[in-house]
């Protein structure tokens, strides 16, 4: 069926919803508004105030709210409007929601969904155009989900439900209005492998998220001017599948990382490095890796673009990797 | 029954504590809970308190004086006092200091070790990425050893225990792709060095730069001397290049009998001569004394084929023509030893137009890979620097080595008369497995004679 | 235990209150030879308000409380072995060694820490009421934290939640008057902090905090509105540590005397007292106590001091779950 990224999203949270009363949606406009990204239209009028439920702005408040009713016994999904937000209720996502379970000894697990809309591109400046993903990533006891694709948006909510651990999902707030073709029966998908989006040989470019797209498209670019490019979708950053990384890179030789967030102690530096460690002798030149700018977003449209990896950075990227060693 | 107050831990990261001020005496009755001392950590001053009830005995501790933390301050006697409201406790022994599982962040003995070692274990350990924490010393007082340092990277299965690096995935590969680090590969390639020829010592056997030192695509018996790379900083390359021909020296001299000869020879006519041809020569074509002397130990070495060749298990193998190694010192420092292959077949000529644009390009790291394949015979000349005479080690698995000593004016007889005449030293070096004094004899008799009798242009 | 309590009788209090402080006390001793490391957060005058408090909850209610949580976890129930071994790092600690002094965890009695974040637990209380809400349960989940607490955010967003949605909280607000080392009179521009509460439109009453009669008076009536439905309720508990805020604080920022002062109203003392005089107690029946009260501790000492260590191959253990409940 023709779809949206933010269609299969809904579509996966009502499957949800109907699958398991524990389930419930909180967070910041999710009910009568419809989401602050349209995510949940409609959710209210079908499942009532007390399951879509309007969560004051209150981040702190509503995330740690979350934990506990995942310790209650509920299986709630948070939402954090966007991950700049998060950052008002990083507290209870590092020190409860990722802790408890080892502070607790093993007693107390926390299967709590937090989802957050994330990335630049849409002029909203610095305050609001953060990837953190890869910051998350860093803290042990959480999972960290990039869904990229219809199939990815649809079907990784099942899984993080499942888990008996918090799950964070993080959707590229330009890729709510992708259309495309997803399967009508499309349903749960992993949520620890990556997928290799385009096979190629000279060049393995590995990136997540809302990024994909833009490396699809300079892989067709780099294609023109003869050098085959692999594009790797990792859709999670922790657990990282290194496994499908390094097998690539036995082949190519060659690794270009594509990651939105700022260059310095970014996802991609962990990646670069743990492609050093596993990969260092096949490789024939060093890990070129495309960031963002060191600068906070700017609102400038010509600015926002520079400072975001754009297709030709990645083409740029994916030449240097193949043309120096 | 006697009961010890010992230092207390006033808090997570005391180690130690002053005694400010004692608030009781020994005879003084307390009760659980009474302060007793004053101490000063250095956060604060806390006055620290007894658990029991009792008589205080002795002050071990004096005012002023620093203790650490579980050490005694002060024993106790019981009292012979009835139990109050609150339970009167058995003075309990303080339990000795309990050794935590895991040390505390500020653990006593967190700190850093301060171990110096040689610039050259350093050097050594850098180079080949070795961590020291992890070697043993079997040097004075621990300290660590160059043959330390050097078994250690013989020893590549070392694991580093502060690393939690994912286990490496075996390294698949392509067939035919060698692992190799990419400096290596870069090396061999510029010295056309097969990485499949080369035995790798690095992290899971990769090759890694230091298997290239000797290697050359003929053989990989490393028995040439390091040579230089233009890629490298001139002081790393040069270093790297001085301890590999220690090495090969070192293991000359214990492996090769050597044996020396000498012989002295007037060289004024033969000087003269060259003088008067160069005269007729444009200045680039000129011929240096060099020439003649490697021509005429090129010459030599055909005549006296026991000198020309190389020892190889047990045997000698002469060569199959005069490959004549040329050993020049390089600006870094080091030593290289070419050869110019059939040596014996060039005139004088020839052999000072091979010898500068090899000097050249020796110089400059762009030295041929047949160049650097084992010479027959090699010469050393230290004539530029004022030597009168050089007794040198042979190169293995060649077995001679001439060394030729600067000109020098000395006193010559002449027809029976006494003269001063421009006299070289010429000398030479033989493996006695090869060779004896006889055959030596011979051959530097053969020397002297051409170079006395050069074929001039 | 738990039922005697609920009963009401005044020498289970006695006894419950005598436990915490003599517990309190031998970690003291422990903390100095070194065997508790770590920080180390007494409760020392305190006792009164978590055993009136807890008193008035059942077996099936939620308790989350801060660092200073041993009292609390003493009087919830949990055995004092566990608490002990959990201090000593030990496996058999109630936390399997891994939380120490200030993360103790316990499944059976509902314990929910143990938080070392200052108002960090607040929201998490929230949320577990939130739970038993959408599942229609008349549990109550109690929330302890000091008056320090009342400074962060997470305080006022957590009872604003717990008040727009109705959920049953009891917010216990320990008022001993310092947050470490910060008289509350330097950090409150309002100091009244049960009318604080009282402006989000929870219902909320101040109580004398060295009174266990009080406590479980003013207690047993907020547990019972909230089961009736009246929404959550705040307790303000006016108490005093007679210890400094951690193990040996220089205690510089208050005055001996008043701490002098406050130990006149020892809660200790004042039950002791009143049951003297009524007649319930005499000194046999106090030592009979303390001397019970001493074995069960000796014996929590013996038994962490028995208890292993985890291996350290097991160190990466609880990240993620080993089983998926339910």
């Amino acid at each position: 069926m023709k779809t949206t990224y933010r269609e299969a999203m809904r579509a996966a949270l009502r499957e949800a919803l109907l699958a398991d009363d524990r389930v419930f949606l909180m967070g910041e406009d999710v009910g009568a508004y419809g989401g602050g990204f349209a995510v949940s239209l409609g959710l209210i009028e079908e499942f009532g105030p007390e399951r879509i439920r309007d969560a004051p702005l209150s981040e702190s408040g509503f995330v740690g709210a979350g934990i506990g009713a995942a310790l209650g016994g509920m299986r709630p999904i948070v939402e954090i409007m966007t991950v700049n937000f998060s950052l008002l209720a990083l507290d209870q996502i590092m020190n409860n929601a990722a802790t408890i379970l080892h502070m607790s000894g093993g007693q107390f697990n926390v299967p709590l969904v937090i989802r957050m809309t994330t990335g630049a591109g849409r002029q909203l400046a610095a305050q609001h155009s953060h990837s953190l993903e890869g910051w998350l990533a860093h803290i042990p006891g959480l999972k960290v989900l990039t869904p990229a694709t219809l199939e990815d948006a649809r079907g990784m909510l099942a899984t993080a439900l499942a888990d008996p651990d918090p799950v964070l999902i993080f959707e590229h707030g330009t890729l709510y209005n992708m259309k495309g073709e997803l399967a009508d029966d499309a349903g749960a998908v992993d949520i620890d492998r990556a997928a290799v989006r385009r096979a190629g040989s000279d060049v393995s470019l590995v990136t997540y998220g809302g990024t994909l797209f833009k490396t699809l498209d300079a892989a067709e670019e780099l294609a023109g001017e003869g050098i085959d490019a692999e594009v790797i979708d990792l859709r999670a950053l922790r657990p990282l599948d290194m496994p499908t990384v390094i097998e690539s890179v036995r082949r190519t030789h060659r690794a270009v990382i594509v990651d939105e967030g700022w260059r310095s102690g970014s996802i991609s530096a962990e990646i670069s490095a743990r492609i050093t460690e596993q990969a260092f002798w096949d490789l024939d030149a060093p890990v070129v890796r495309v960031c963002s700018a060191e600068v906070p977003i700017p609102f400038a449209k010509h600015l926002e673009d520079a400072a975001v990896p754009q297709v030709a950075d990645v083409v740029a990227g994916a030449r240097q990797a193949v043309g120096g060693g | 029954m006697v009961a010890d107050f010992r230092m207390p831990s006033l808090g997570a990261d005391m180690e130690a504590g002053t005694v400010v001020e004692w608030r009781v005496a020994p005879g003084d009755v307390v009760r659980r809970g009474d302060v007793v001392v004053v101490i000063e950590t250095e956060k604060a001053t806390i006055e620290a308190e007894v658990f029991v009830d009792g008589v205080v005995d002795q002050l071990v501790v004096e005012v002023g004086q620093e203790a650490e933390v579980g050490a005694l301050l002060a024993t106790l006697t019981a009292s012979g006092e009835e139990a109050s409201l609150t339970l009167t406790e058995t003075p309990t022994a303080a339990p000795a200091p309990l050794t935590p599982a895991r040390p505390a962040p500020s653990a006593v003995d967190a700190r850093p070790r301060h171990v110096t070692h040689s610039p050259l274990v350093r050097h050594l350990a850098e180079q080949a990425h070795l961590d020291l924490v992890a070697v043993d010393g079997t040097g004075a007082g621990g300290a660590l050893t160059r043959r330390d340092v050097e078994r250690a990277i013989a020893d590549r299965g070392y694991a580093d225990p502060h690393a939690r690096a994912a286990p490496p995935v075996a390294f698949g590969g392509e067939p035919g792709r060698v692992k190799a680090s990419p400096l290596a590969r870069r090396r061999a390639a510029a010295l056309g060095i097969d990485l499949k020829h080369v035995t790798g010592t690095g992290p899971e056997g990769a090759v890694v730069t230091a298997d290239l030192v000797g290697v050359t695509p003929s053989t990989d018996q490393g028995a040439s001397p390091a040579v230089a790379s233009r890629h490298r900083p001139a002081a790393d390359a040069s270093f790297r290049r001085r301890v590999a021909l220690g090495n090969l020296m070192a293991r000359s001299k214990r492996e090769i009998p050597h044996y020396y000869l000498s012989t002295t020879v007037e060289v004024g006519g033969p000087w003269d001569r060259l003088r008067e041809a160069n005269e007729r020569r444009p200045v680039a074509g000129r011929v240096l004394p060099a020439a003649v002397l490697l021509w005429a130990t090129a010459q030599a070495a055909a005549e006296v084929p026991v000198m020309n060749g190389h020892w190889v298990d047990g045997v000698f193998v002469p060569g199959d023509a005069v490959h004549l190694g040329v050993a020049i010192s390089l600006r870094g420092g080091g030593l290289v030893a070419p050869s110019l292959r059939d040596a014996e077949r060039c005139s004088v000529a020839e052999l000072m137009v091979r010898l500068r644009d090899l000097v050249g390009r020796a110089r400059t790291g762009a030295l041929r890979t047949s160049e650097l394949s084992d010479p027959t015979i090699t010469v050393t000349n230290l004539g530029d620097q004022g030597v009168e005479s050089v007794f040198g080690v042979i190169y293995p698995p060649q077995v001679a080595l001439v060394g030729f000593g600067t000109v020098v004016e000395r006193p010559w007889a002449v027809d029976g008369m006494l003269a001063v005449r421009p006299v070289l030293t010429a000398t030479l070096s033989a493996d006695h497995r090869a060779s004896d004094g006889h055959d030596g004899a011979r051959f530097l008799t053969l020397l002297a004679h051409h170079l006395q009798e050069p074929e001039l242009p | 235990m738990t039922d005697e309590m609920a009963s009401g009788g005044d020498l289970d209090l006695l006894r419950e209150m005598l436990r915490i402080r003599r517990f309190e006390e031998r970690c003291v001793e422990l903390y100095s030879a070194t065997k508790i490391r770590g920080f180390l957060h007494l409760y020392i005058g305190e006792e009164a308000v978590a055993v009136g408090v807890l008193s008035a909850l059942g077996p099936a209610d939620a308790v989350v409380a801060t660092y200073r949580e041993h009292g609390h976890a003493l009087a919830r129930g949990i055995p004092a072995a566990a608490i002990m071994a959990e201090m000593f790092g030990r496996i058999d600690g109630c936390s399997g060694g891994r939380g120490g002094s200030m993360h103790l965890f316990d499944a059976v009695t509902r314990f929910y820490g143990g938080n070392a974040i200052v108002a960090g637990g607040l929201p998490v209380a929230v949320g577990l009421a939130l739970a038993d809400h959408l599942r229609g349960e008349d549990t109550v989940t109690a929330c302890f934290f000091g008056e320090g607490a009342v400074a962060e955010g997470e305080f006022h967003e957590s009872i604003n939640l717990a008040a727009l949605w109705d959920l049953p909280v009891l917010f216990c607000c320990e008022n001993n008057l310092y947050a470490m080392g910060t008289a509350v009179a330097r950090s409150e521009s309002e100091t009244n902090m049960a009318r604080k509460a009282a402006a989000y439109g929870v219902d909320a009453t101040p109580v004398d905090g060295m009174d266990v009669g009080a406590v479980v008076d003013a207690a047993t009536a907020a547990v019972a509105a909230i089961r009736r439905g009246d929404g959550p309720q705040f307790l303000e508990l006016h108490t005093y540590r007679f210890r400094a805020h951690s193990m040996y604080d220089p205690d510089r920022y208050r005055d001996k005397a008043e701490v002098e002062e406050w130990k006149h109203r020892d809660p200790i003392l004042l039950l002791t007292r009143r049951l003297r005089a009524d007649g319930s107690l005499d000194d046999h029946h106090l030592e009979a106590l303390e001397a019970e009260v001493a074995a069960e501790i000796d014996e929590a000492v013996a038994f962490a001091d028995a208890s292993g260590l985890e291996p350290v191959e097991d160190l990466t253990r609880h990240v993620h779950s080993e089983a998926v409940p339910r």
